[in-house]
């Protein structure tokens, strides 16, 4: 009769695995949104390293055919304009290059900022409760009644347009709904025992908030801040395609899209088709990996 | 009820005070005025204009004349480029412009999201479900700063279906009402229209999976009282939620509309007068524009409690 201690030395010692391995093995498994991964990827190299493959600059003028735009000015090899030029003879290859480092560029700030910002405001205002939660949690009320696009427009029209006011327009934005979010899942963990412990051993709040509270909230923080890089970029598009955002000769997708709309009752279609398809794909693509880690990481759908 | 009405007007009071108050600091902090040109003003001028507009008065005084004037005779004043306009007269061309064409964009975003979501959800993991994600998956990086070019490149350029912008000009238009409103309808509903469809359906299946639909079924209901009676109004309480942000998107949405497609709403104004530094009339705008979304999110709390009796204030 075999022991006890027979069968568990036989046996295969079973390797535990945490959360995030689960969480990545659940991703992988999603083919939608490796898929969108690798797209994001092509599209950031694209930002870095495209600036590489044309001798162009997304200033210079390409005088030789400057003059005839409409007819030569398509995308072709020869000339050396993979993209076309754009209505002024710029390379639009090296423009768009440059718009999407803008516009990636601004949505990962905006969902930064959003994350450190909305994060710690919303945890504690969770975690500490009571009347500060009460008055925190009116702030937030209070500015997302704001009209906020009217209230960016005027700030960029009284302290003029910069990428600086840019940013920090959507800066005091972008971290409300965060904030919620944030002390949503606080009310929900601030009983568990850890937190409790912590708060026996005299732990004082702020690092509680920092070591316990704020590792603990970071799955439903990820999800939300992939999802917020699109509606960042969308958000400066829309600013950027009234021409109050980025200025000349820096350019985002929404000032080319808004130049190349311009543009197309003359039928040169490469101004408005390069930058929309960029902008298209990069959304979709962050629309499906956003989808696709929530469901890799929402301990609800196991 | 009431007393839960007349709080949330309460607390709306100091909201749009503190816009108000918000924006004027704002204006008044602005490098250069409406008056600042090119060429320098003779100091006499200028000194007769600033007392004509009370400029010269102290701070305090302007904010509380500028208030009063709100509050009392809901003016806000004079435009400061066009001598001859007030801002209520720029605001009353545009506002009815954008509300037509703001009201049927919200009008179709609800009842065709809503829709969808519906048949989605009843019809799970069939074709018509499958259908409506992947379309409001496609529609939500669809924005109305795309979807206008796009809609004109179709519609105008290569369809000549429609105009390609602007209102409807009176009877002797050759093109009918309705054709203006096309695509600043489908321009600005899409995105929403979208992410409706996509909120119905996951709170619509939510619904369907919950014990006291299981109950329905068991006692031999009928699917359709099963739908209209039981799970129709705890699906849309989500949908509900998201009517305010919708809302404002169709209003923010109609700047874009009005650059593009020249409709002339208020969103024409608003950017004409930003870059102009017509300060009474980007204030004005975004008082009105911030009241309203005030107003709507009001709207949606009160249904919000009438429809969901759980929640007590």
């Amino acid at each position: 009769m075999a022991h006890v201690t027979d069968i568990v030395d036989t046996t295969e010692v079973i390797k535990g695995r945490s959360l995030w391995q689960d969480a990545r093995a659940r991703f992988f498994r999603n083919k939608a949104a490796v898929a969108a991964l690798f797209i994001l990827i092509l599209v950031s190299l694209f930002a870095l390293f495209g600036g590489f493959l044309t001798p162009w600059s997304n200033e210079e003028i390409d005088w030789n055919l400057m003059g005839d735009v409409r007819t030569l000015g398509g995308p072709s090899i020869e000339t050396g304009h993979y993209f076309g030029l754009d209505p002024l003879g710029r390379d639009l290859f090296a423009r768009v290059v440059q718009g999407t480092q803008i516009s990636l560029m601004i949505g990962i700030v905006g969902a930064l900022i959003s994350v450190i910002v909305g994060t710690l405001y919303g945890a504690t205002a969770g975690f500490i409760g009571g009347r500060l939660d009460n008055i925190m949690m009116r702030i937030v009320d209070i500015l997302m009644a704001i009209p906020y696009m009217f209230v960016l427009i005027l700030l960029l029209v009284v302290f003029g347009r910069s990428i600086f006011m840019l940013f920090v327009g959507i800066g005091l934005i972008s971290w409300l709904d965060m904030a919620r979010i944030a002390r949503g899942q606080t009310l929900s963990i601030k009983n568990k025992e850890f937190v409790e412990a912590a708060i026996a051993t005299g732990v004082s709040t702020p690092k509680i908030i920092i070591r316990h509270i704020v590792p603990n909230l970071l799955g439903v923080v990820i999800v939300y801040a992939t999802l917020l890089v699109p509606s960042m970029i969308m958000f400066e598009s829309f600013i950027s395609f009234l021409g109050l955002g980025v200025q000349e000769p820096l350019t985002s997708w929404g000032a080319l899209i808004n130049e190349g709309a311009g543009q197309m009752r003359y039928g040169t279609l490469w101004m408005l088709g390069f930058p929309l398809f960029f902008f298209l794909i990069s959304l979709f693509a962050f629309f499906f990996f956003g989808d696709g880690l929530r469901d890799a990481l929402d301990p609800k759908d196991r | 009820m009431l007393g839960f009405v007349l709080r949330r007007i309460a607390m709306a009071v100091p909201v749009i005070l503190i816009l108000i108050v918000f924006s004027f600091v704002l204006m008044r902090a602005a490098p250069g005025g409406p008056f600042t040109k090119e060429r320098a003003l003779p100091p006499k001028v200028l000194e007769n204009i600033n007392a004509k507009y009370g400029l010269d008065d102290p701070f305090l005084v302007q904010i509380g004349t500028y208030l009063k004037n709100i509050i009392f005779h809901f003016d806000f004043g004079p435009s400061f480029v066009y001598q001859d306009r007030t801002v209520n007269q720029i605001v009353a061309d545009g506002f009815p412009v954008t509300l037509t064409y703001g009201f049927w964009a919200f009008f179709f975003a609800v009842l065709i999201g809503g829709a969808l979501g519906i048949a989605a959800a009843l019809k799970q993991n069939t074709w018509i479900d499958y259908l409506a994600v992947g379309f409001s998956i496609g529609a939500q990086a669809l924005p109305n700063f795309i979807m206008a070019p796009i809609l004109v490149l179709v519609f105008t350029l290569w369809l000549s279906w429609l105009p390609g912008g602007g209102w409807w000009g009176g009877p002797g238009d050759p093109n009918s009402y309705s054709s203006y409103l096309v695509m600043p309808v489908i321009a600005l509903a899409t995105s929403y229209l979208a992410s409706i469809a996509r909120l119905t359906r996951s709170s619509m299946l939510e619904v369907l999976n919950s014990n006291f639909v299981r109950t329905a079924r068991a006692k031999g209901l009928p699917d359709r009282t099963i739908v209209l009676r039981h799970t129709l109004k705890p699906a849309l309480i989500p949908v509900i939620s998201y009517l305010g942000p919708a809302f404002v998107g169709m209003i923010t949405g109609s700047v874009v509309v009005d650059m593009f497609l020249s409709t002339g709403g208020i969103g024409k104004d608003f950017v004409q007068a930003a870059l102009n530094r017509d300060y009474s009339v980007i204030m004005g705008i975004t008082i009105l524009v911030g009241m309203l979304t005030i107003l709507f999110n009001l709207l949606v709390d009160v249904l919000y409690a009438w429809i969901d009796p759980r929640i007590r204030y």
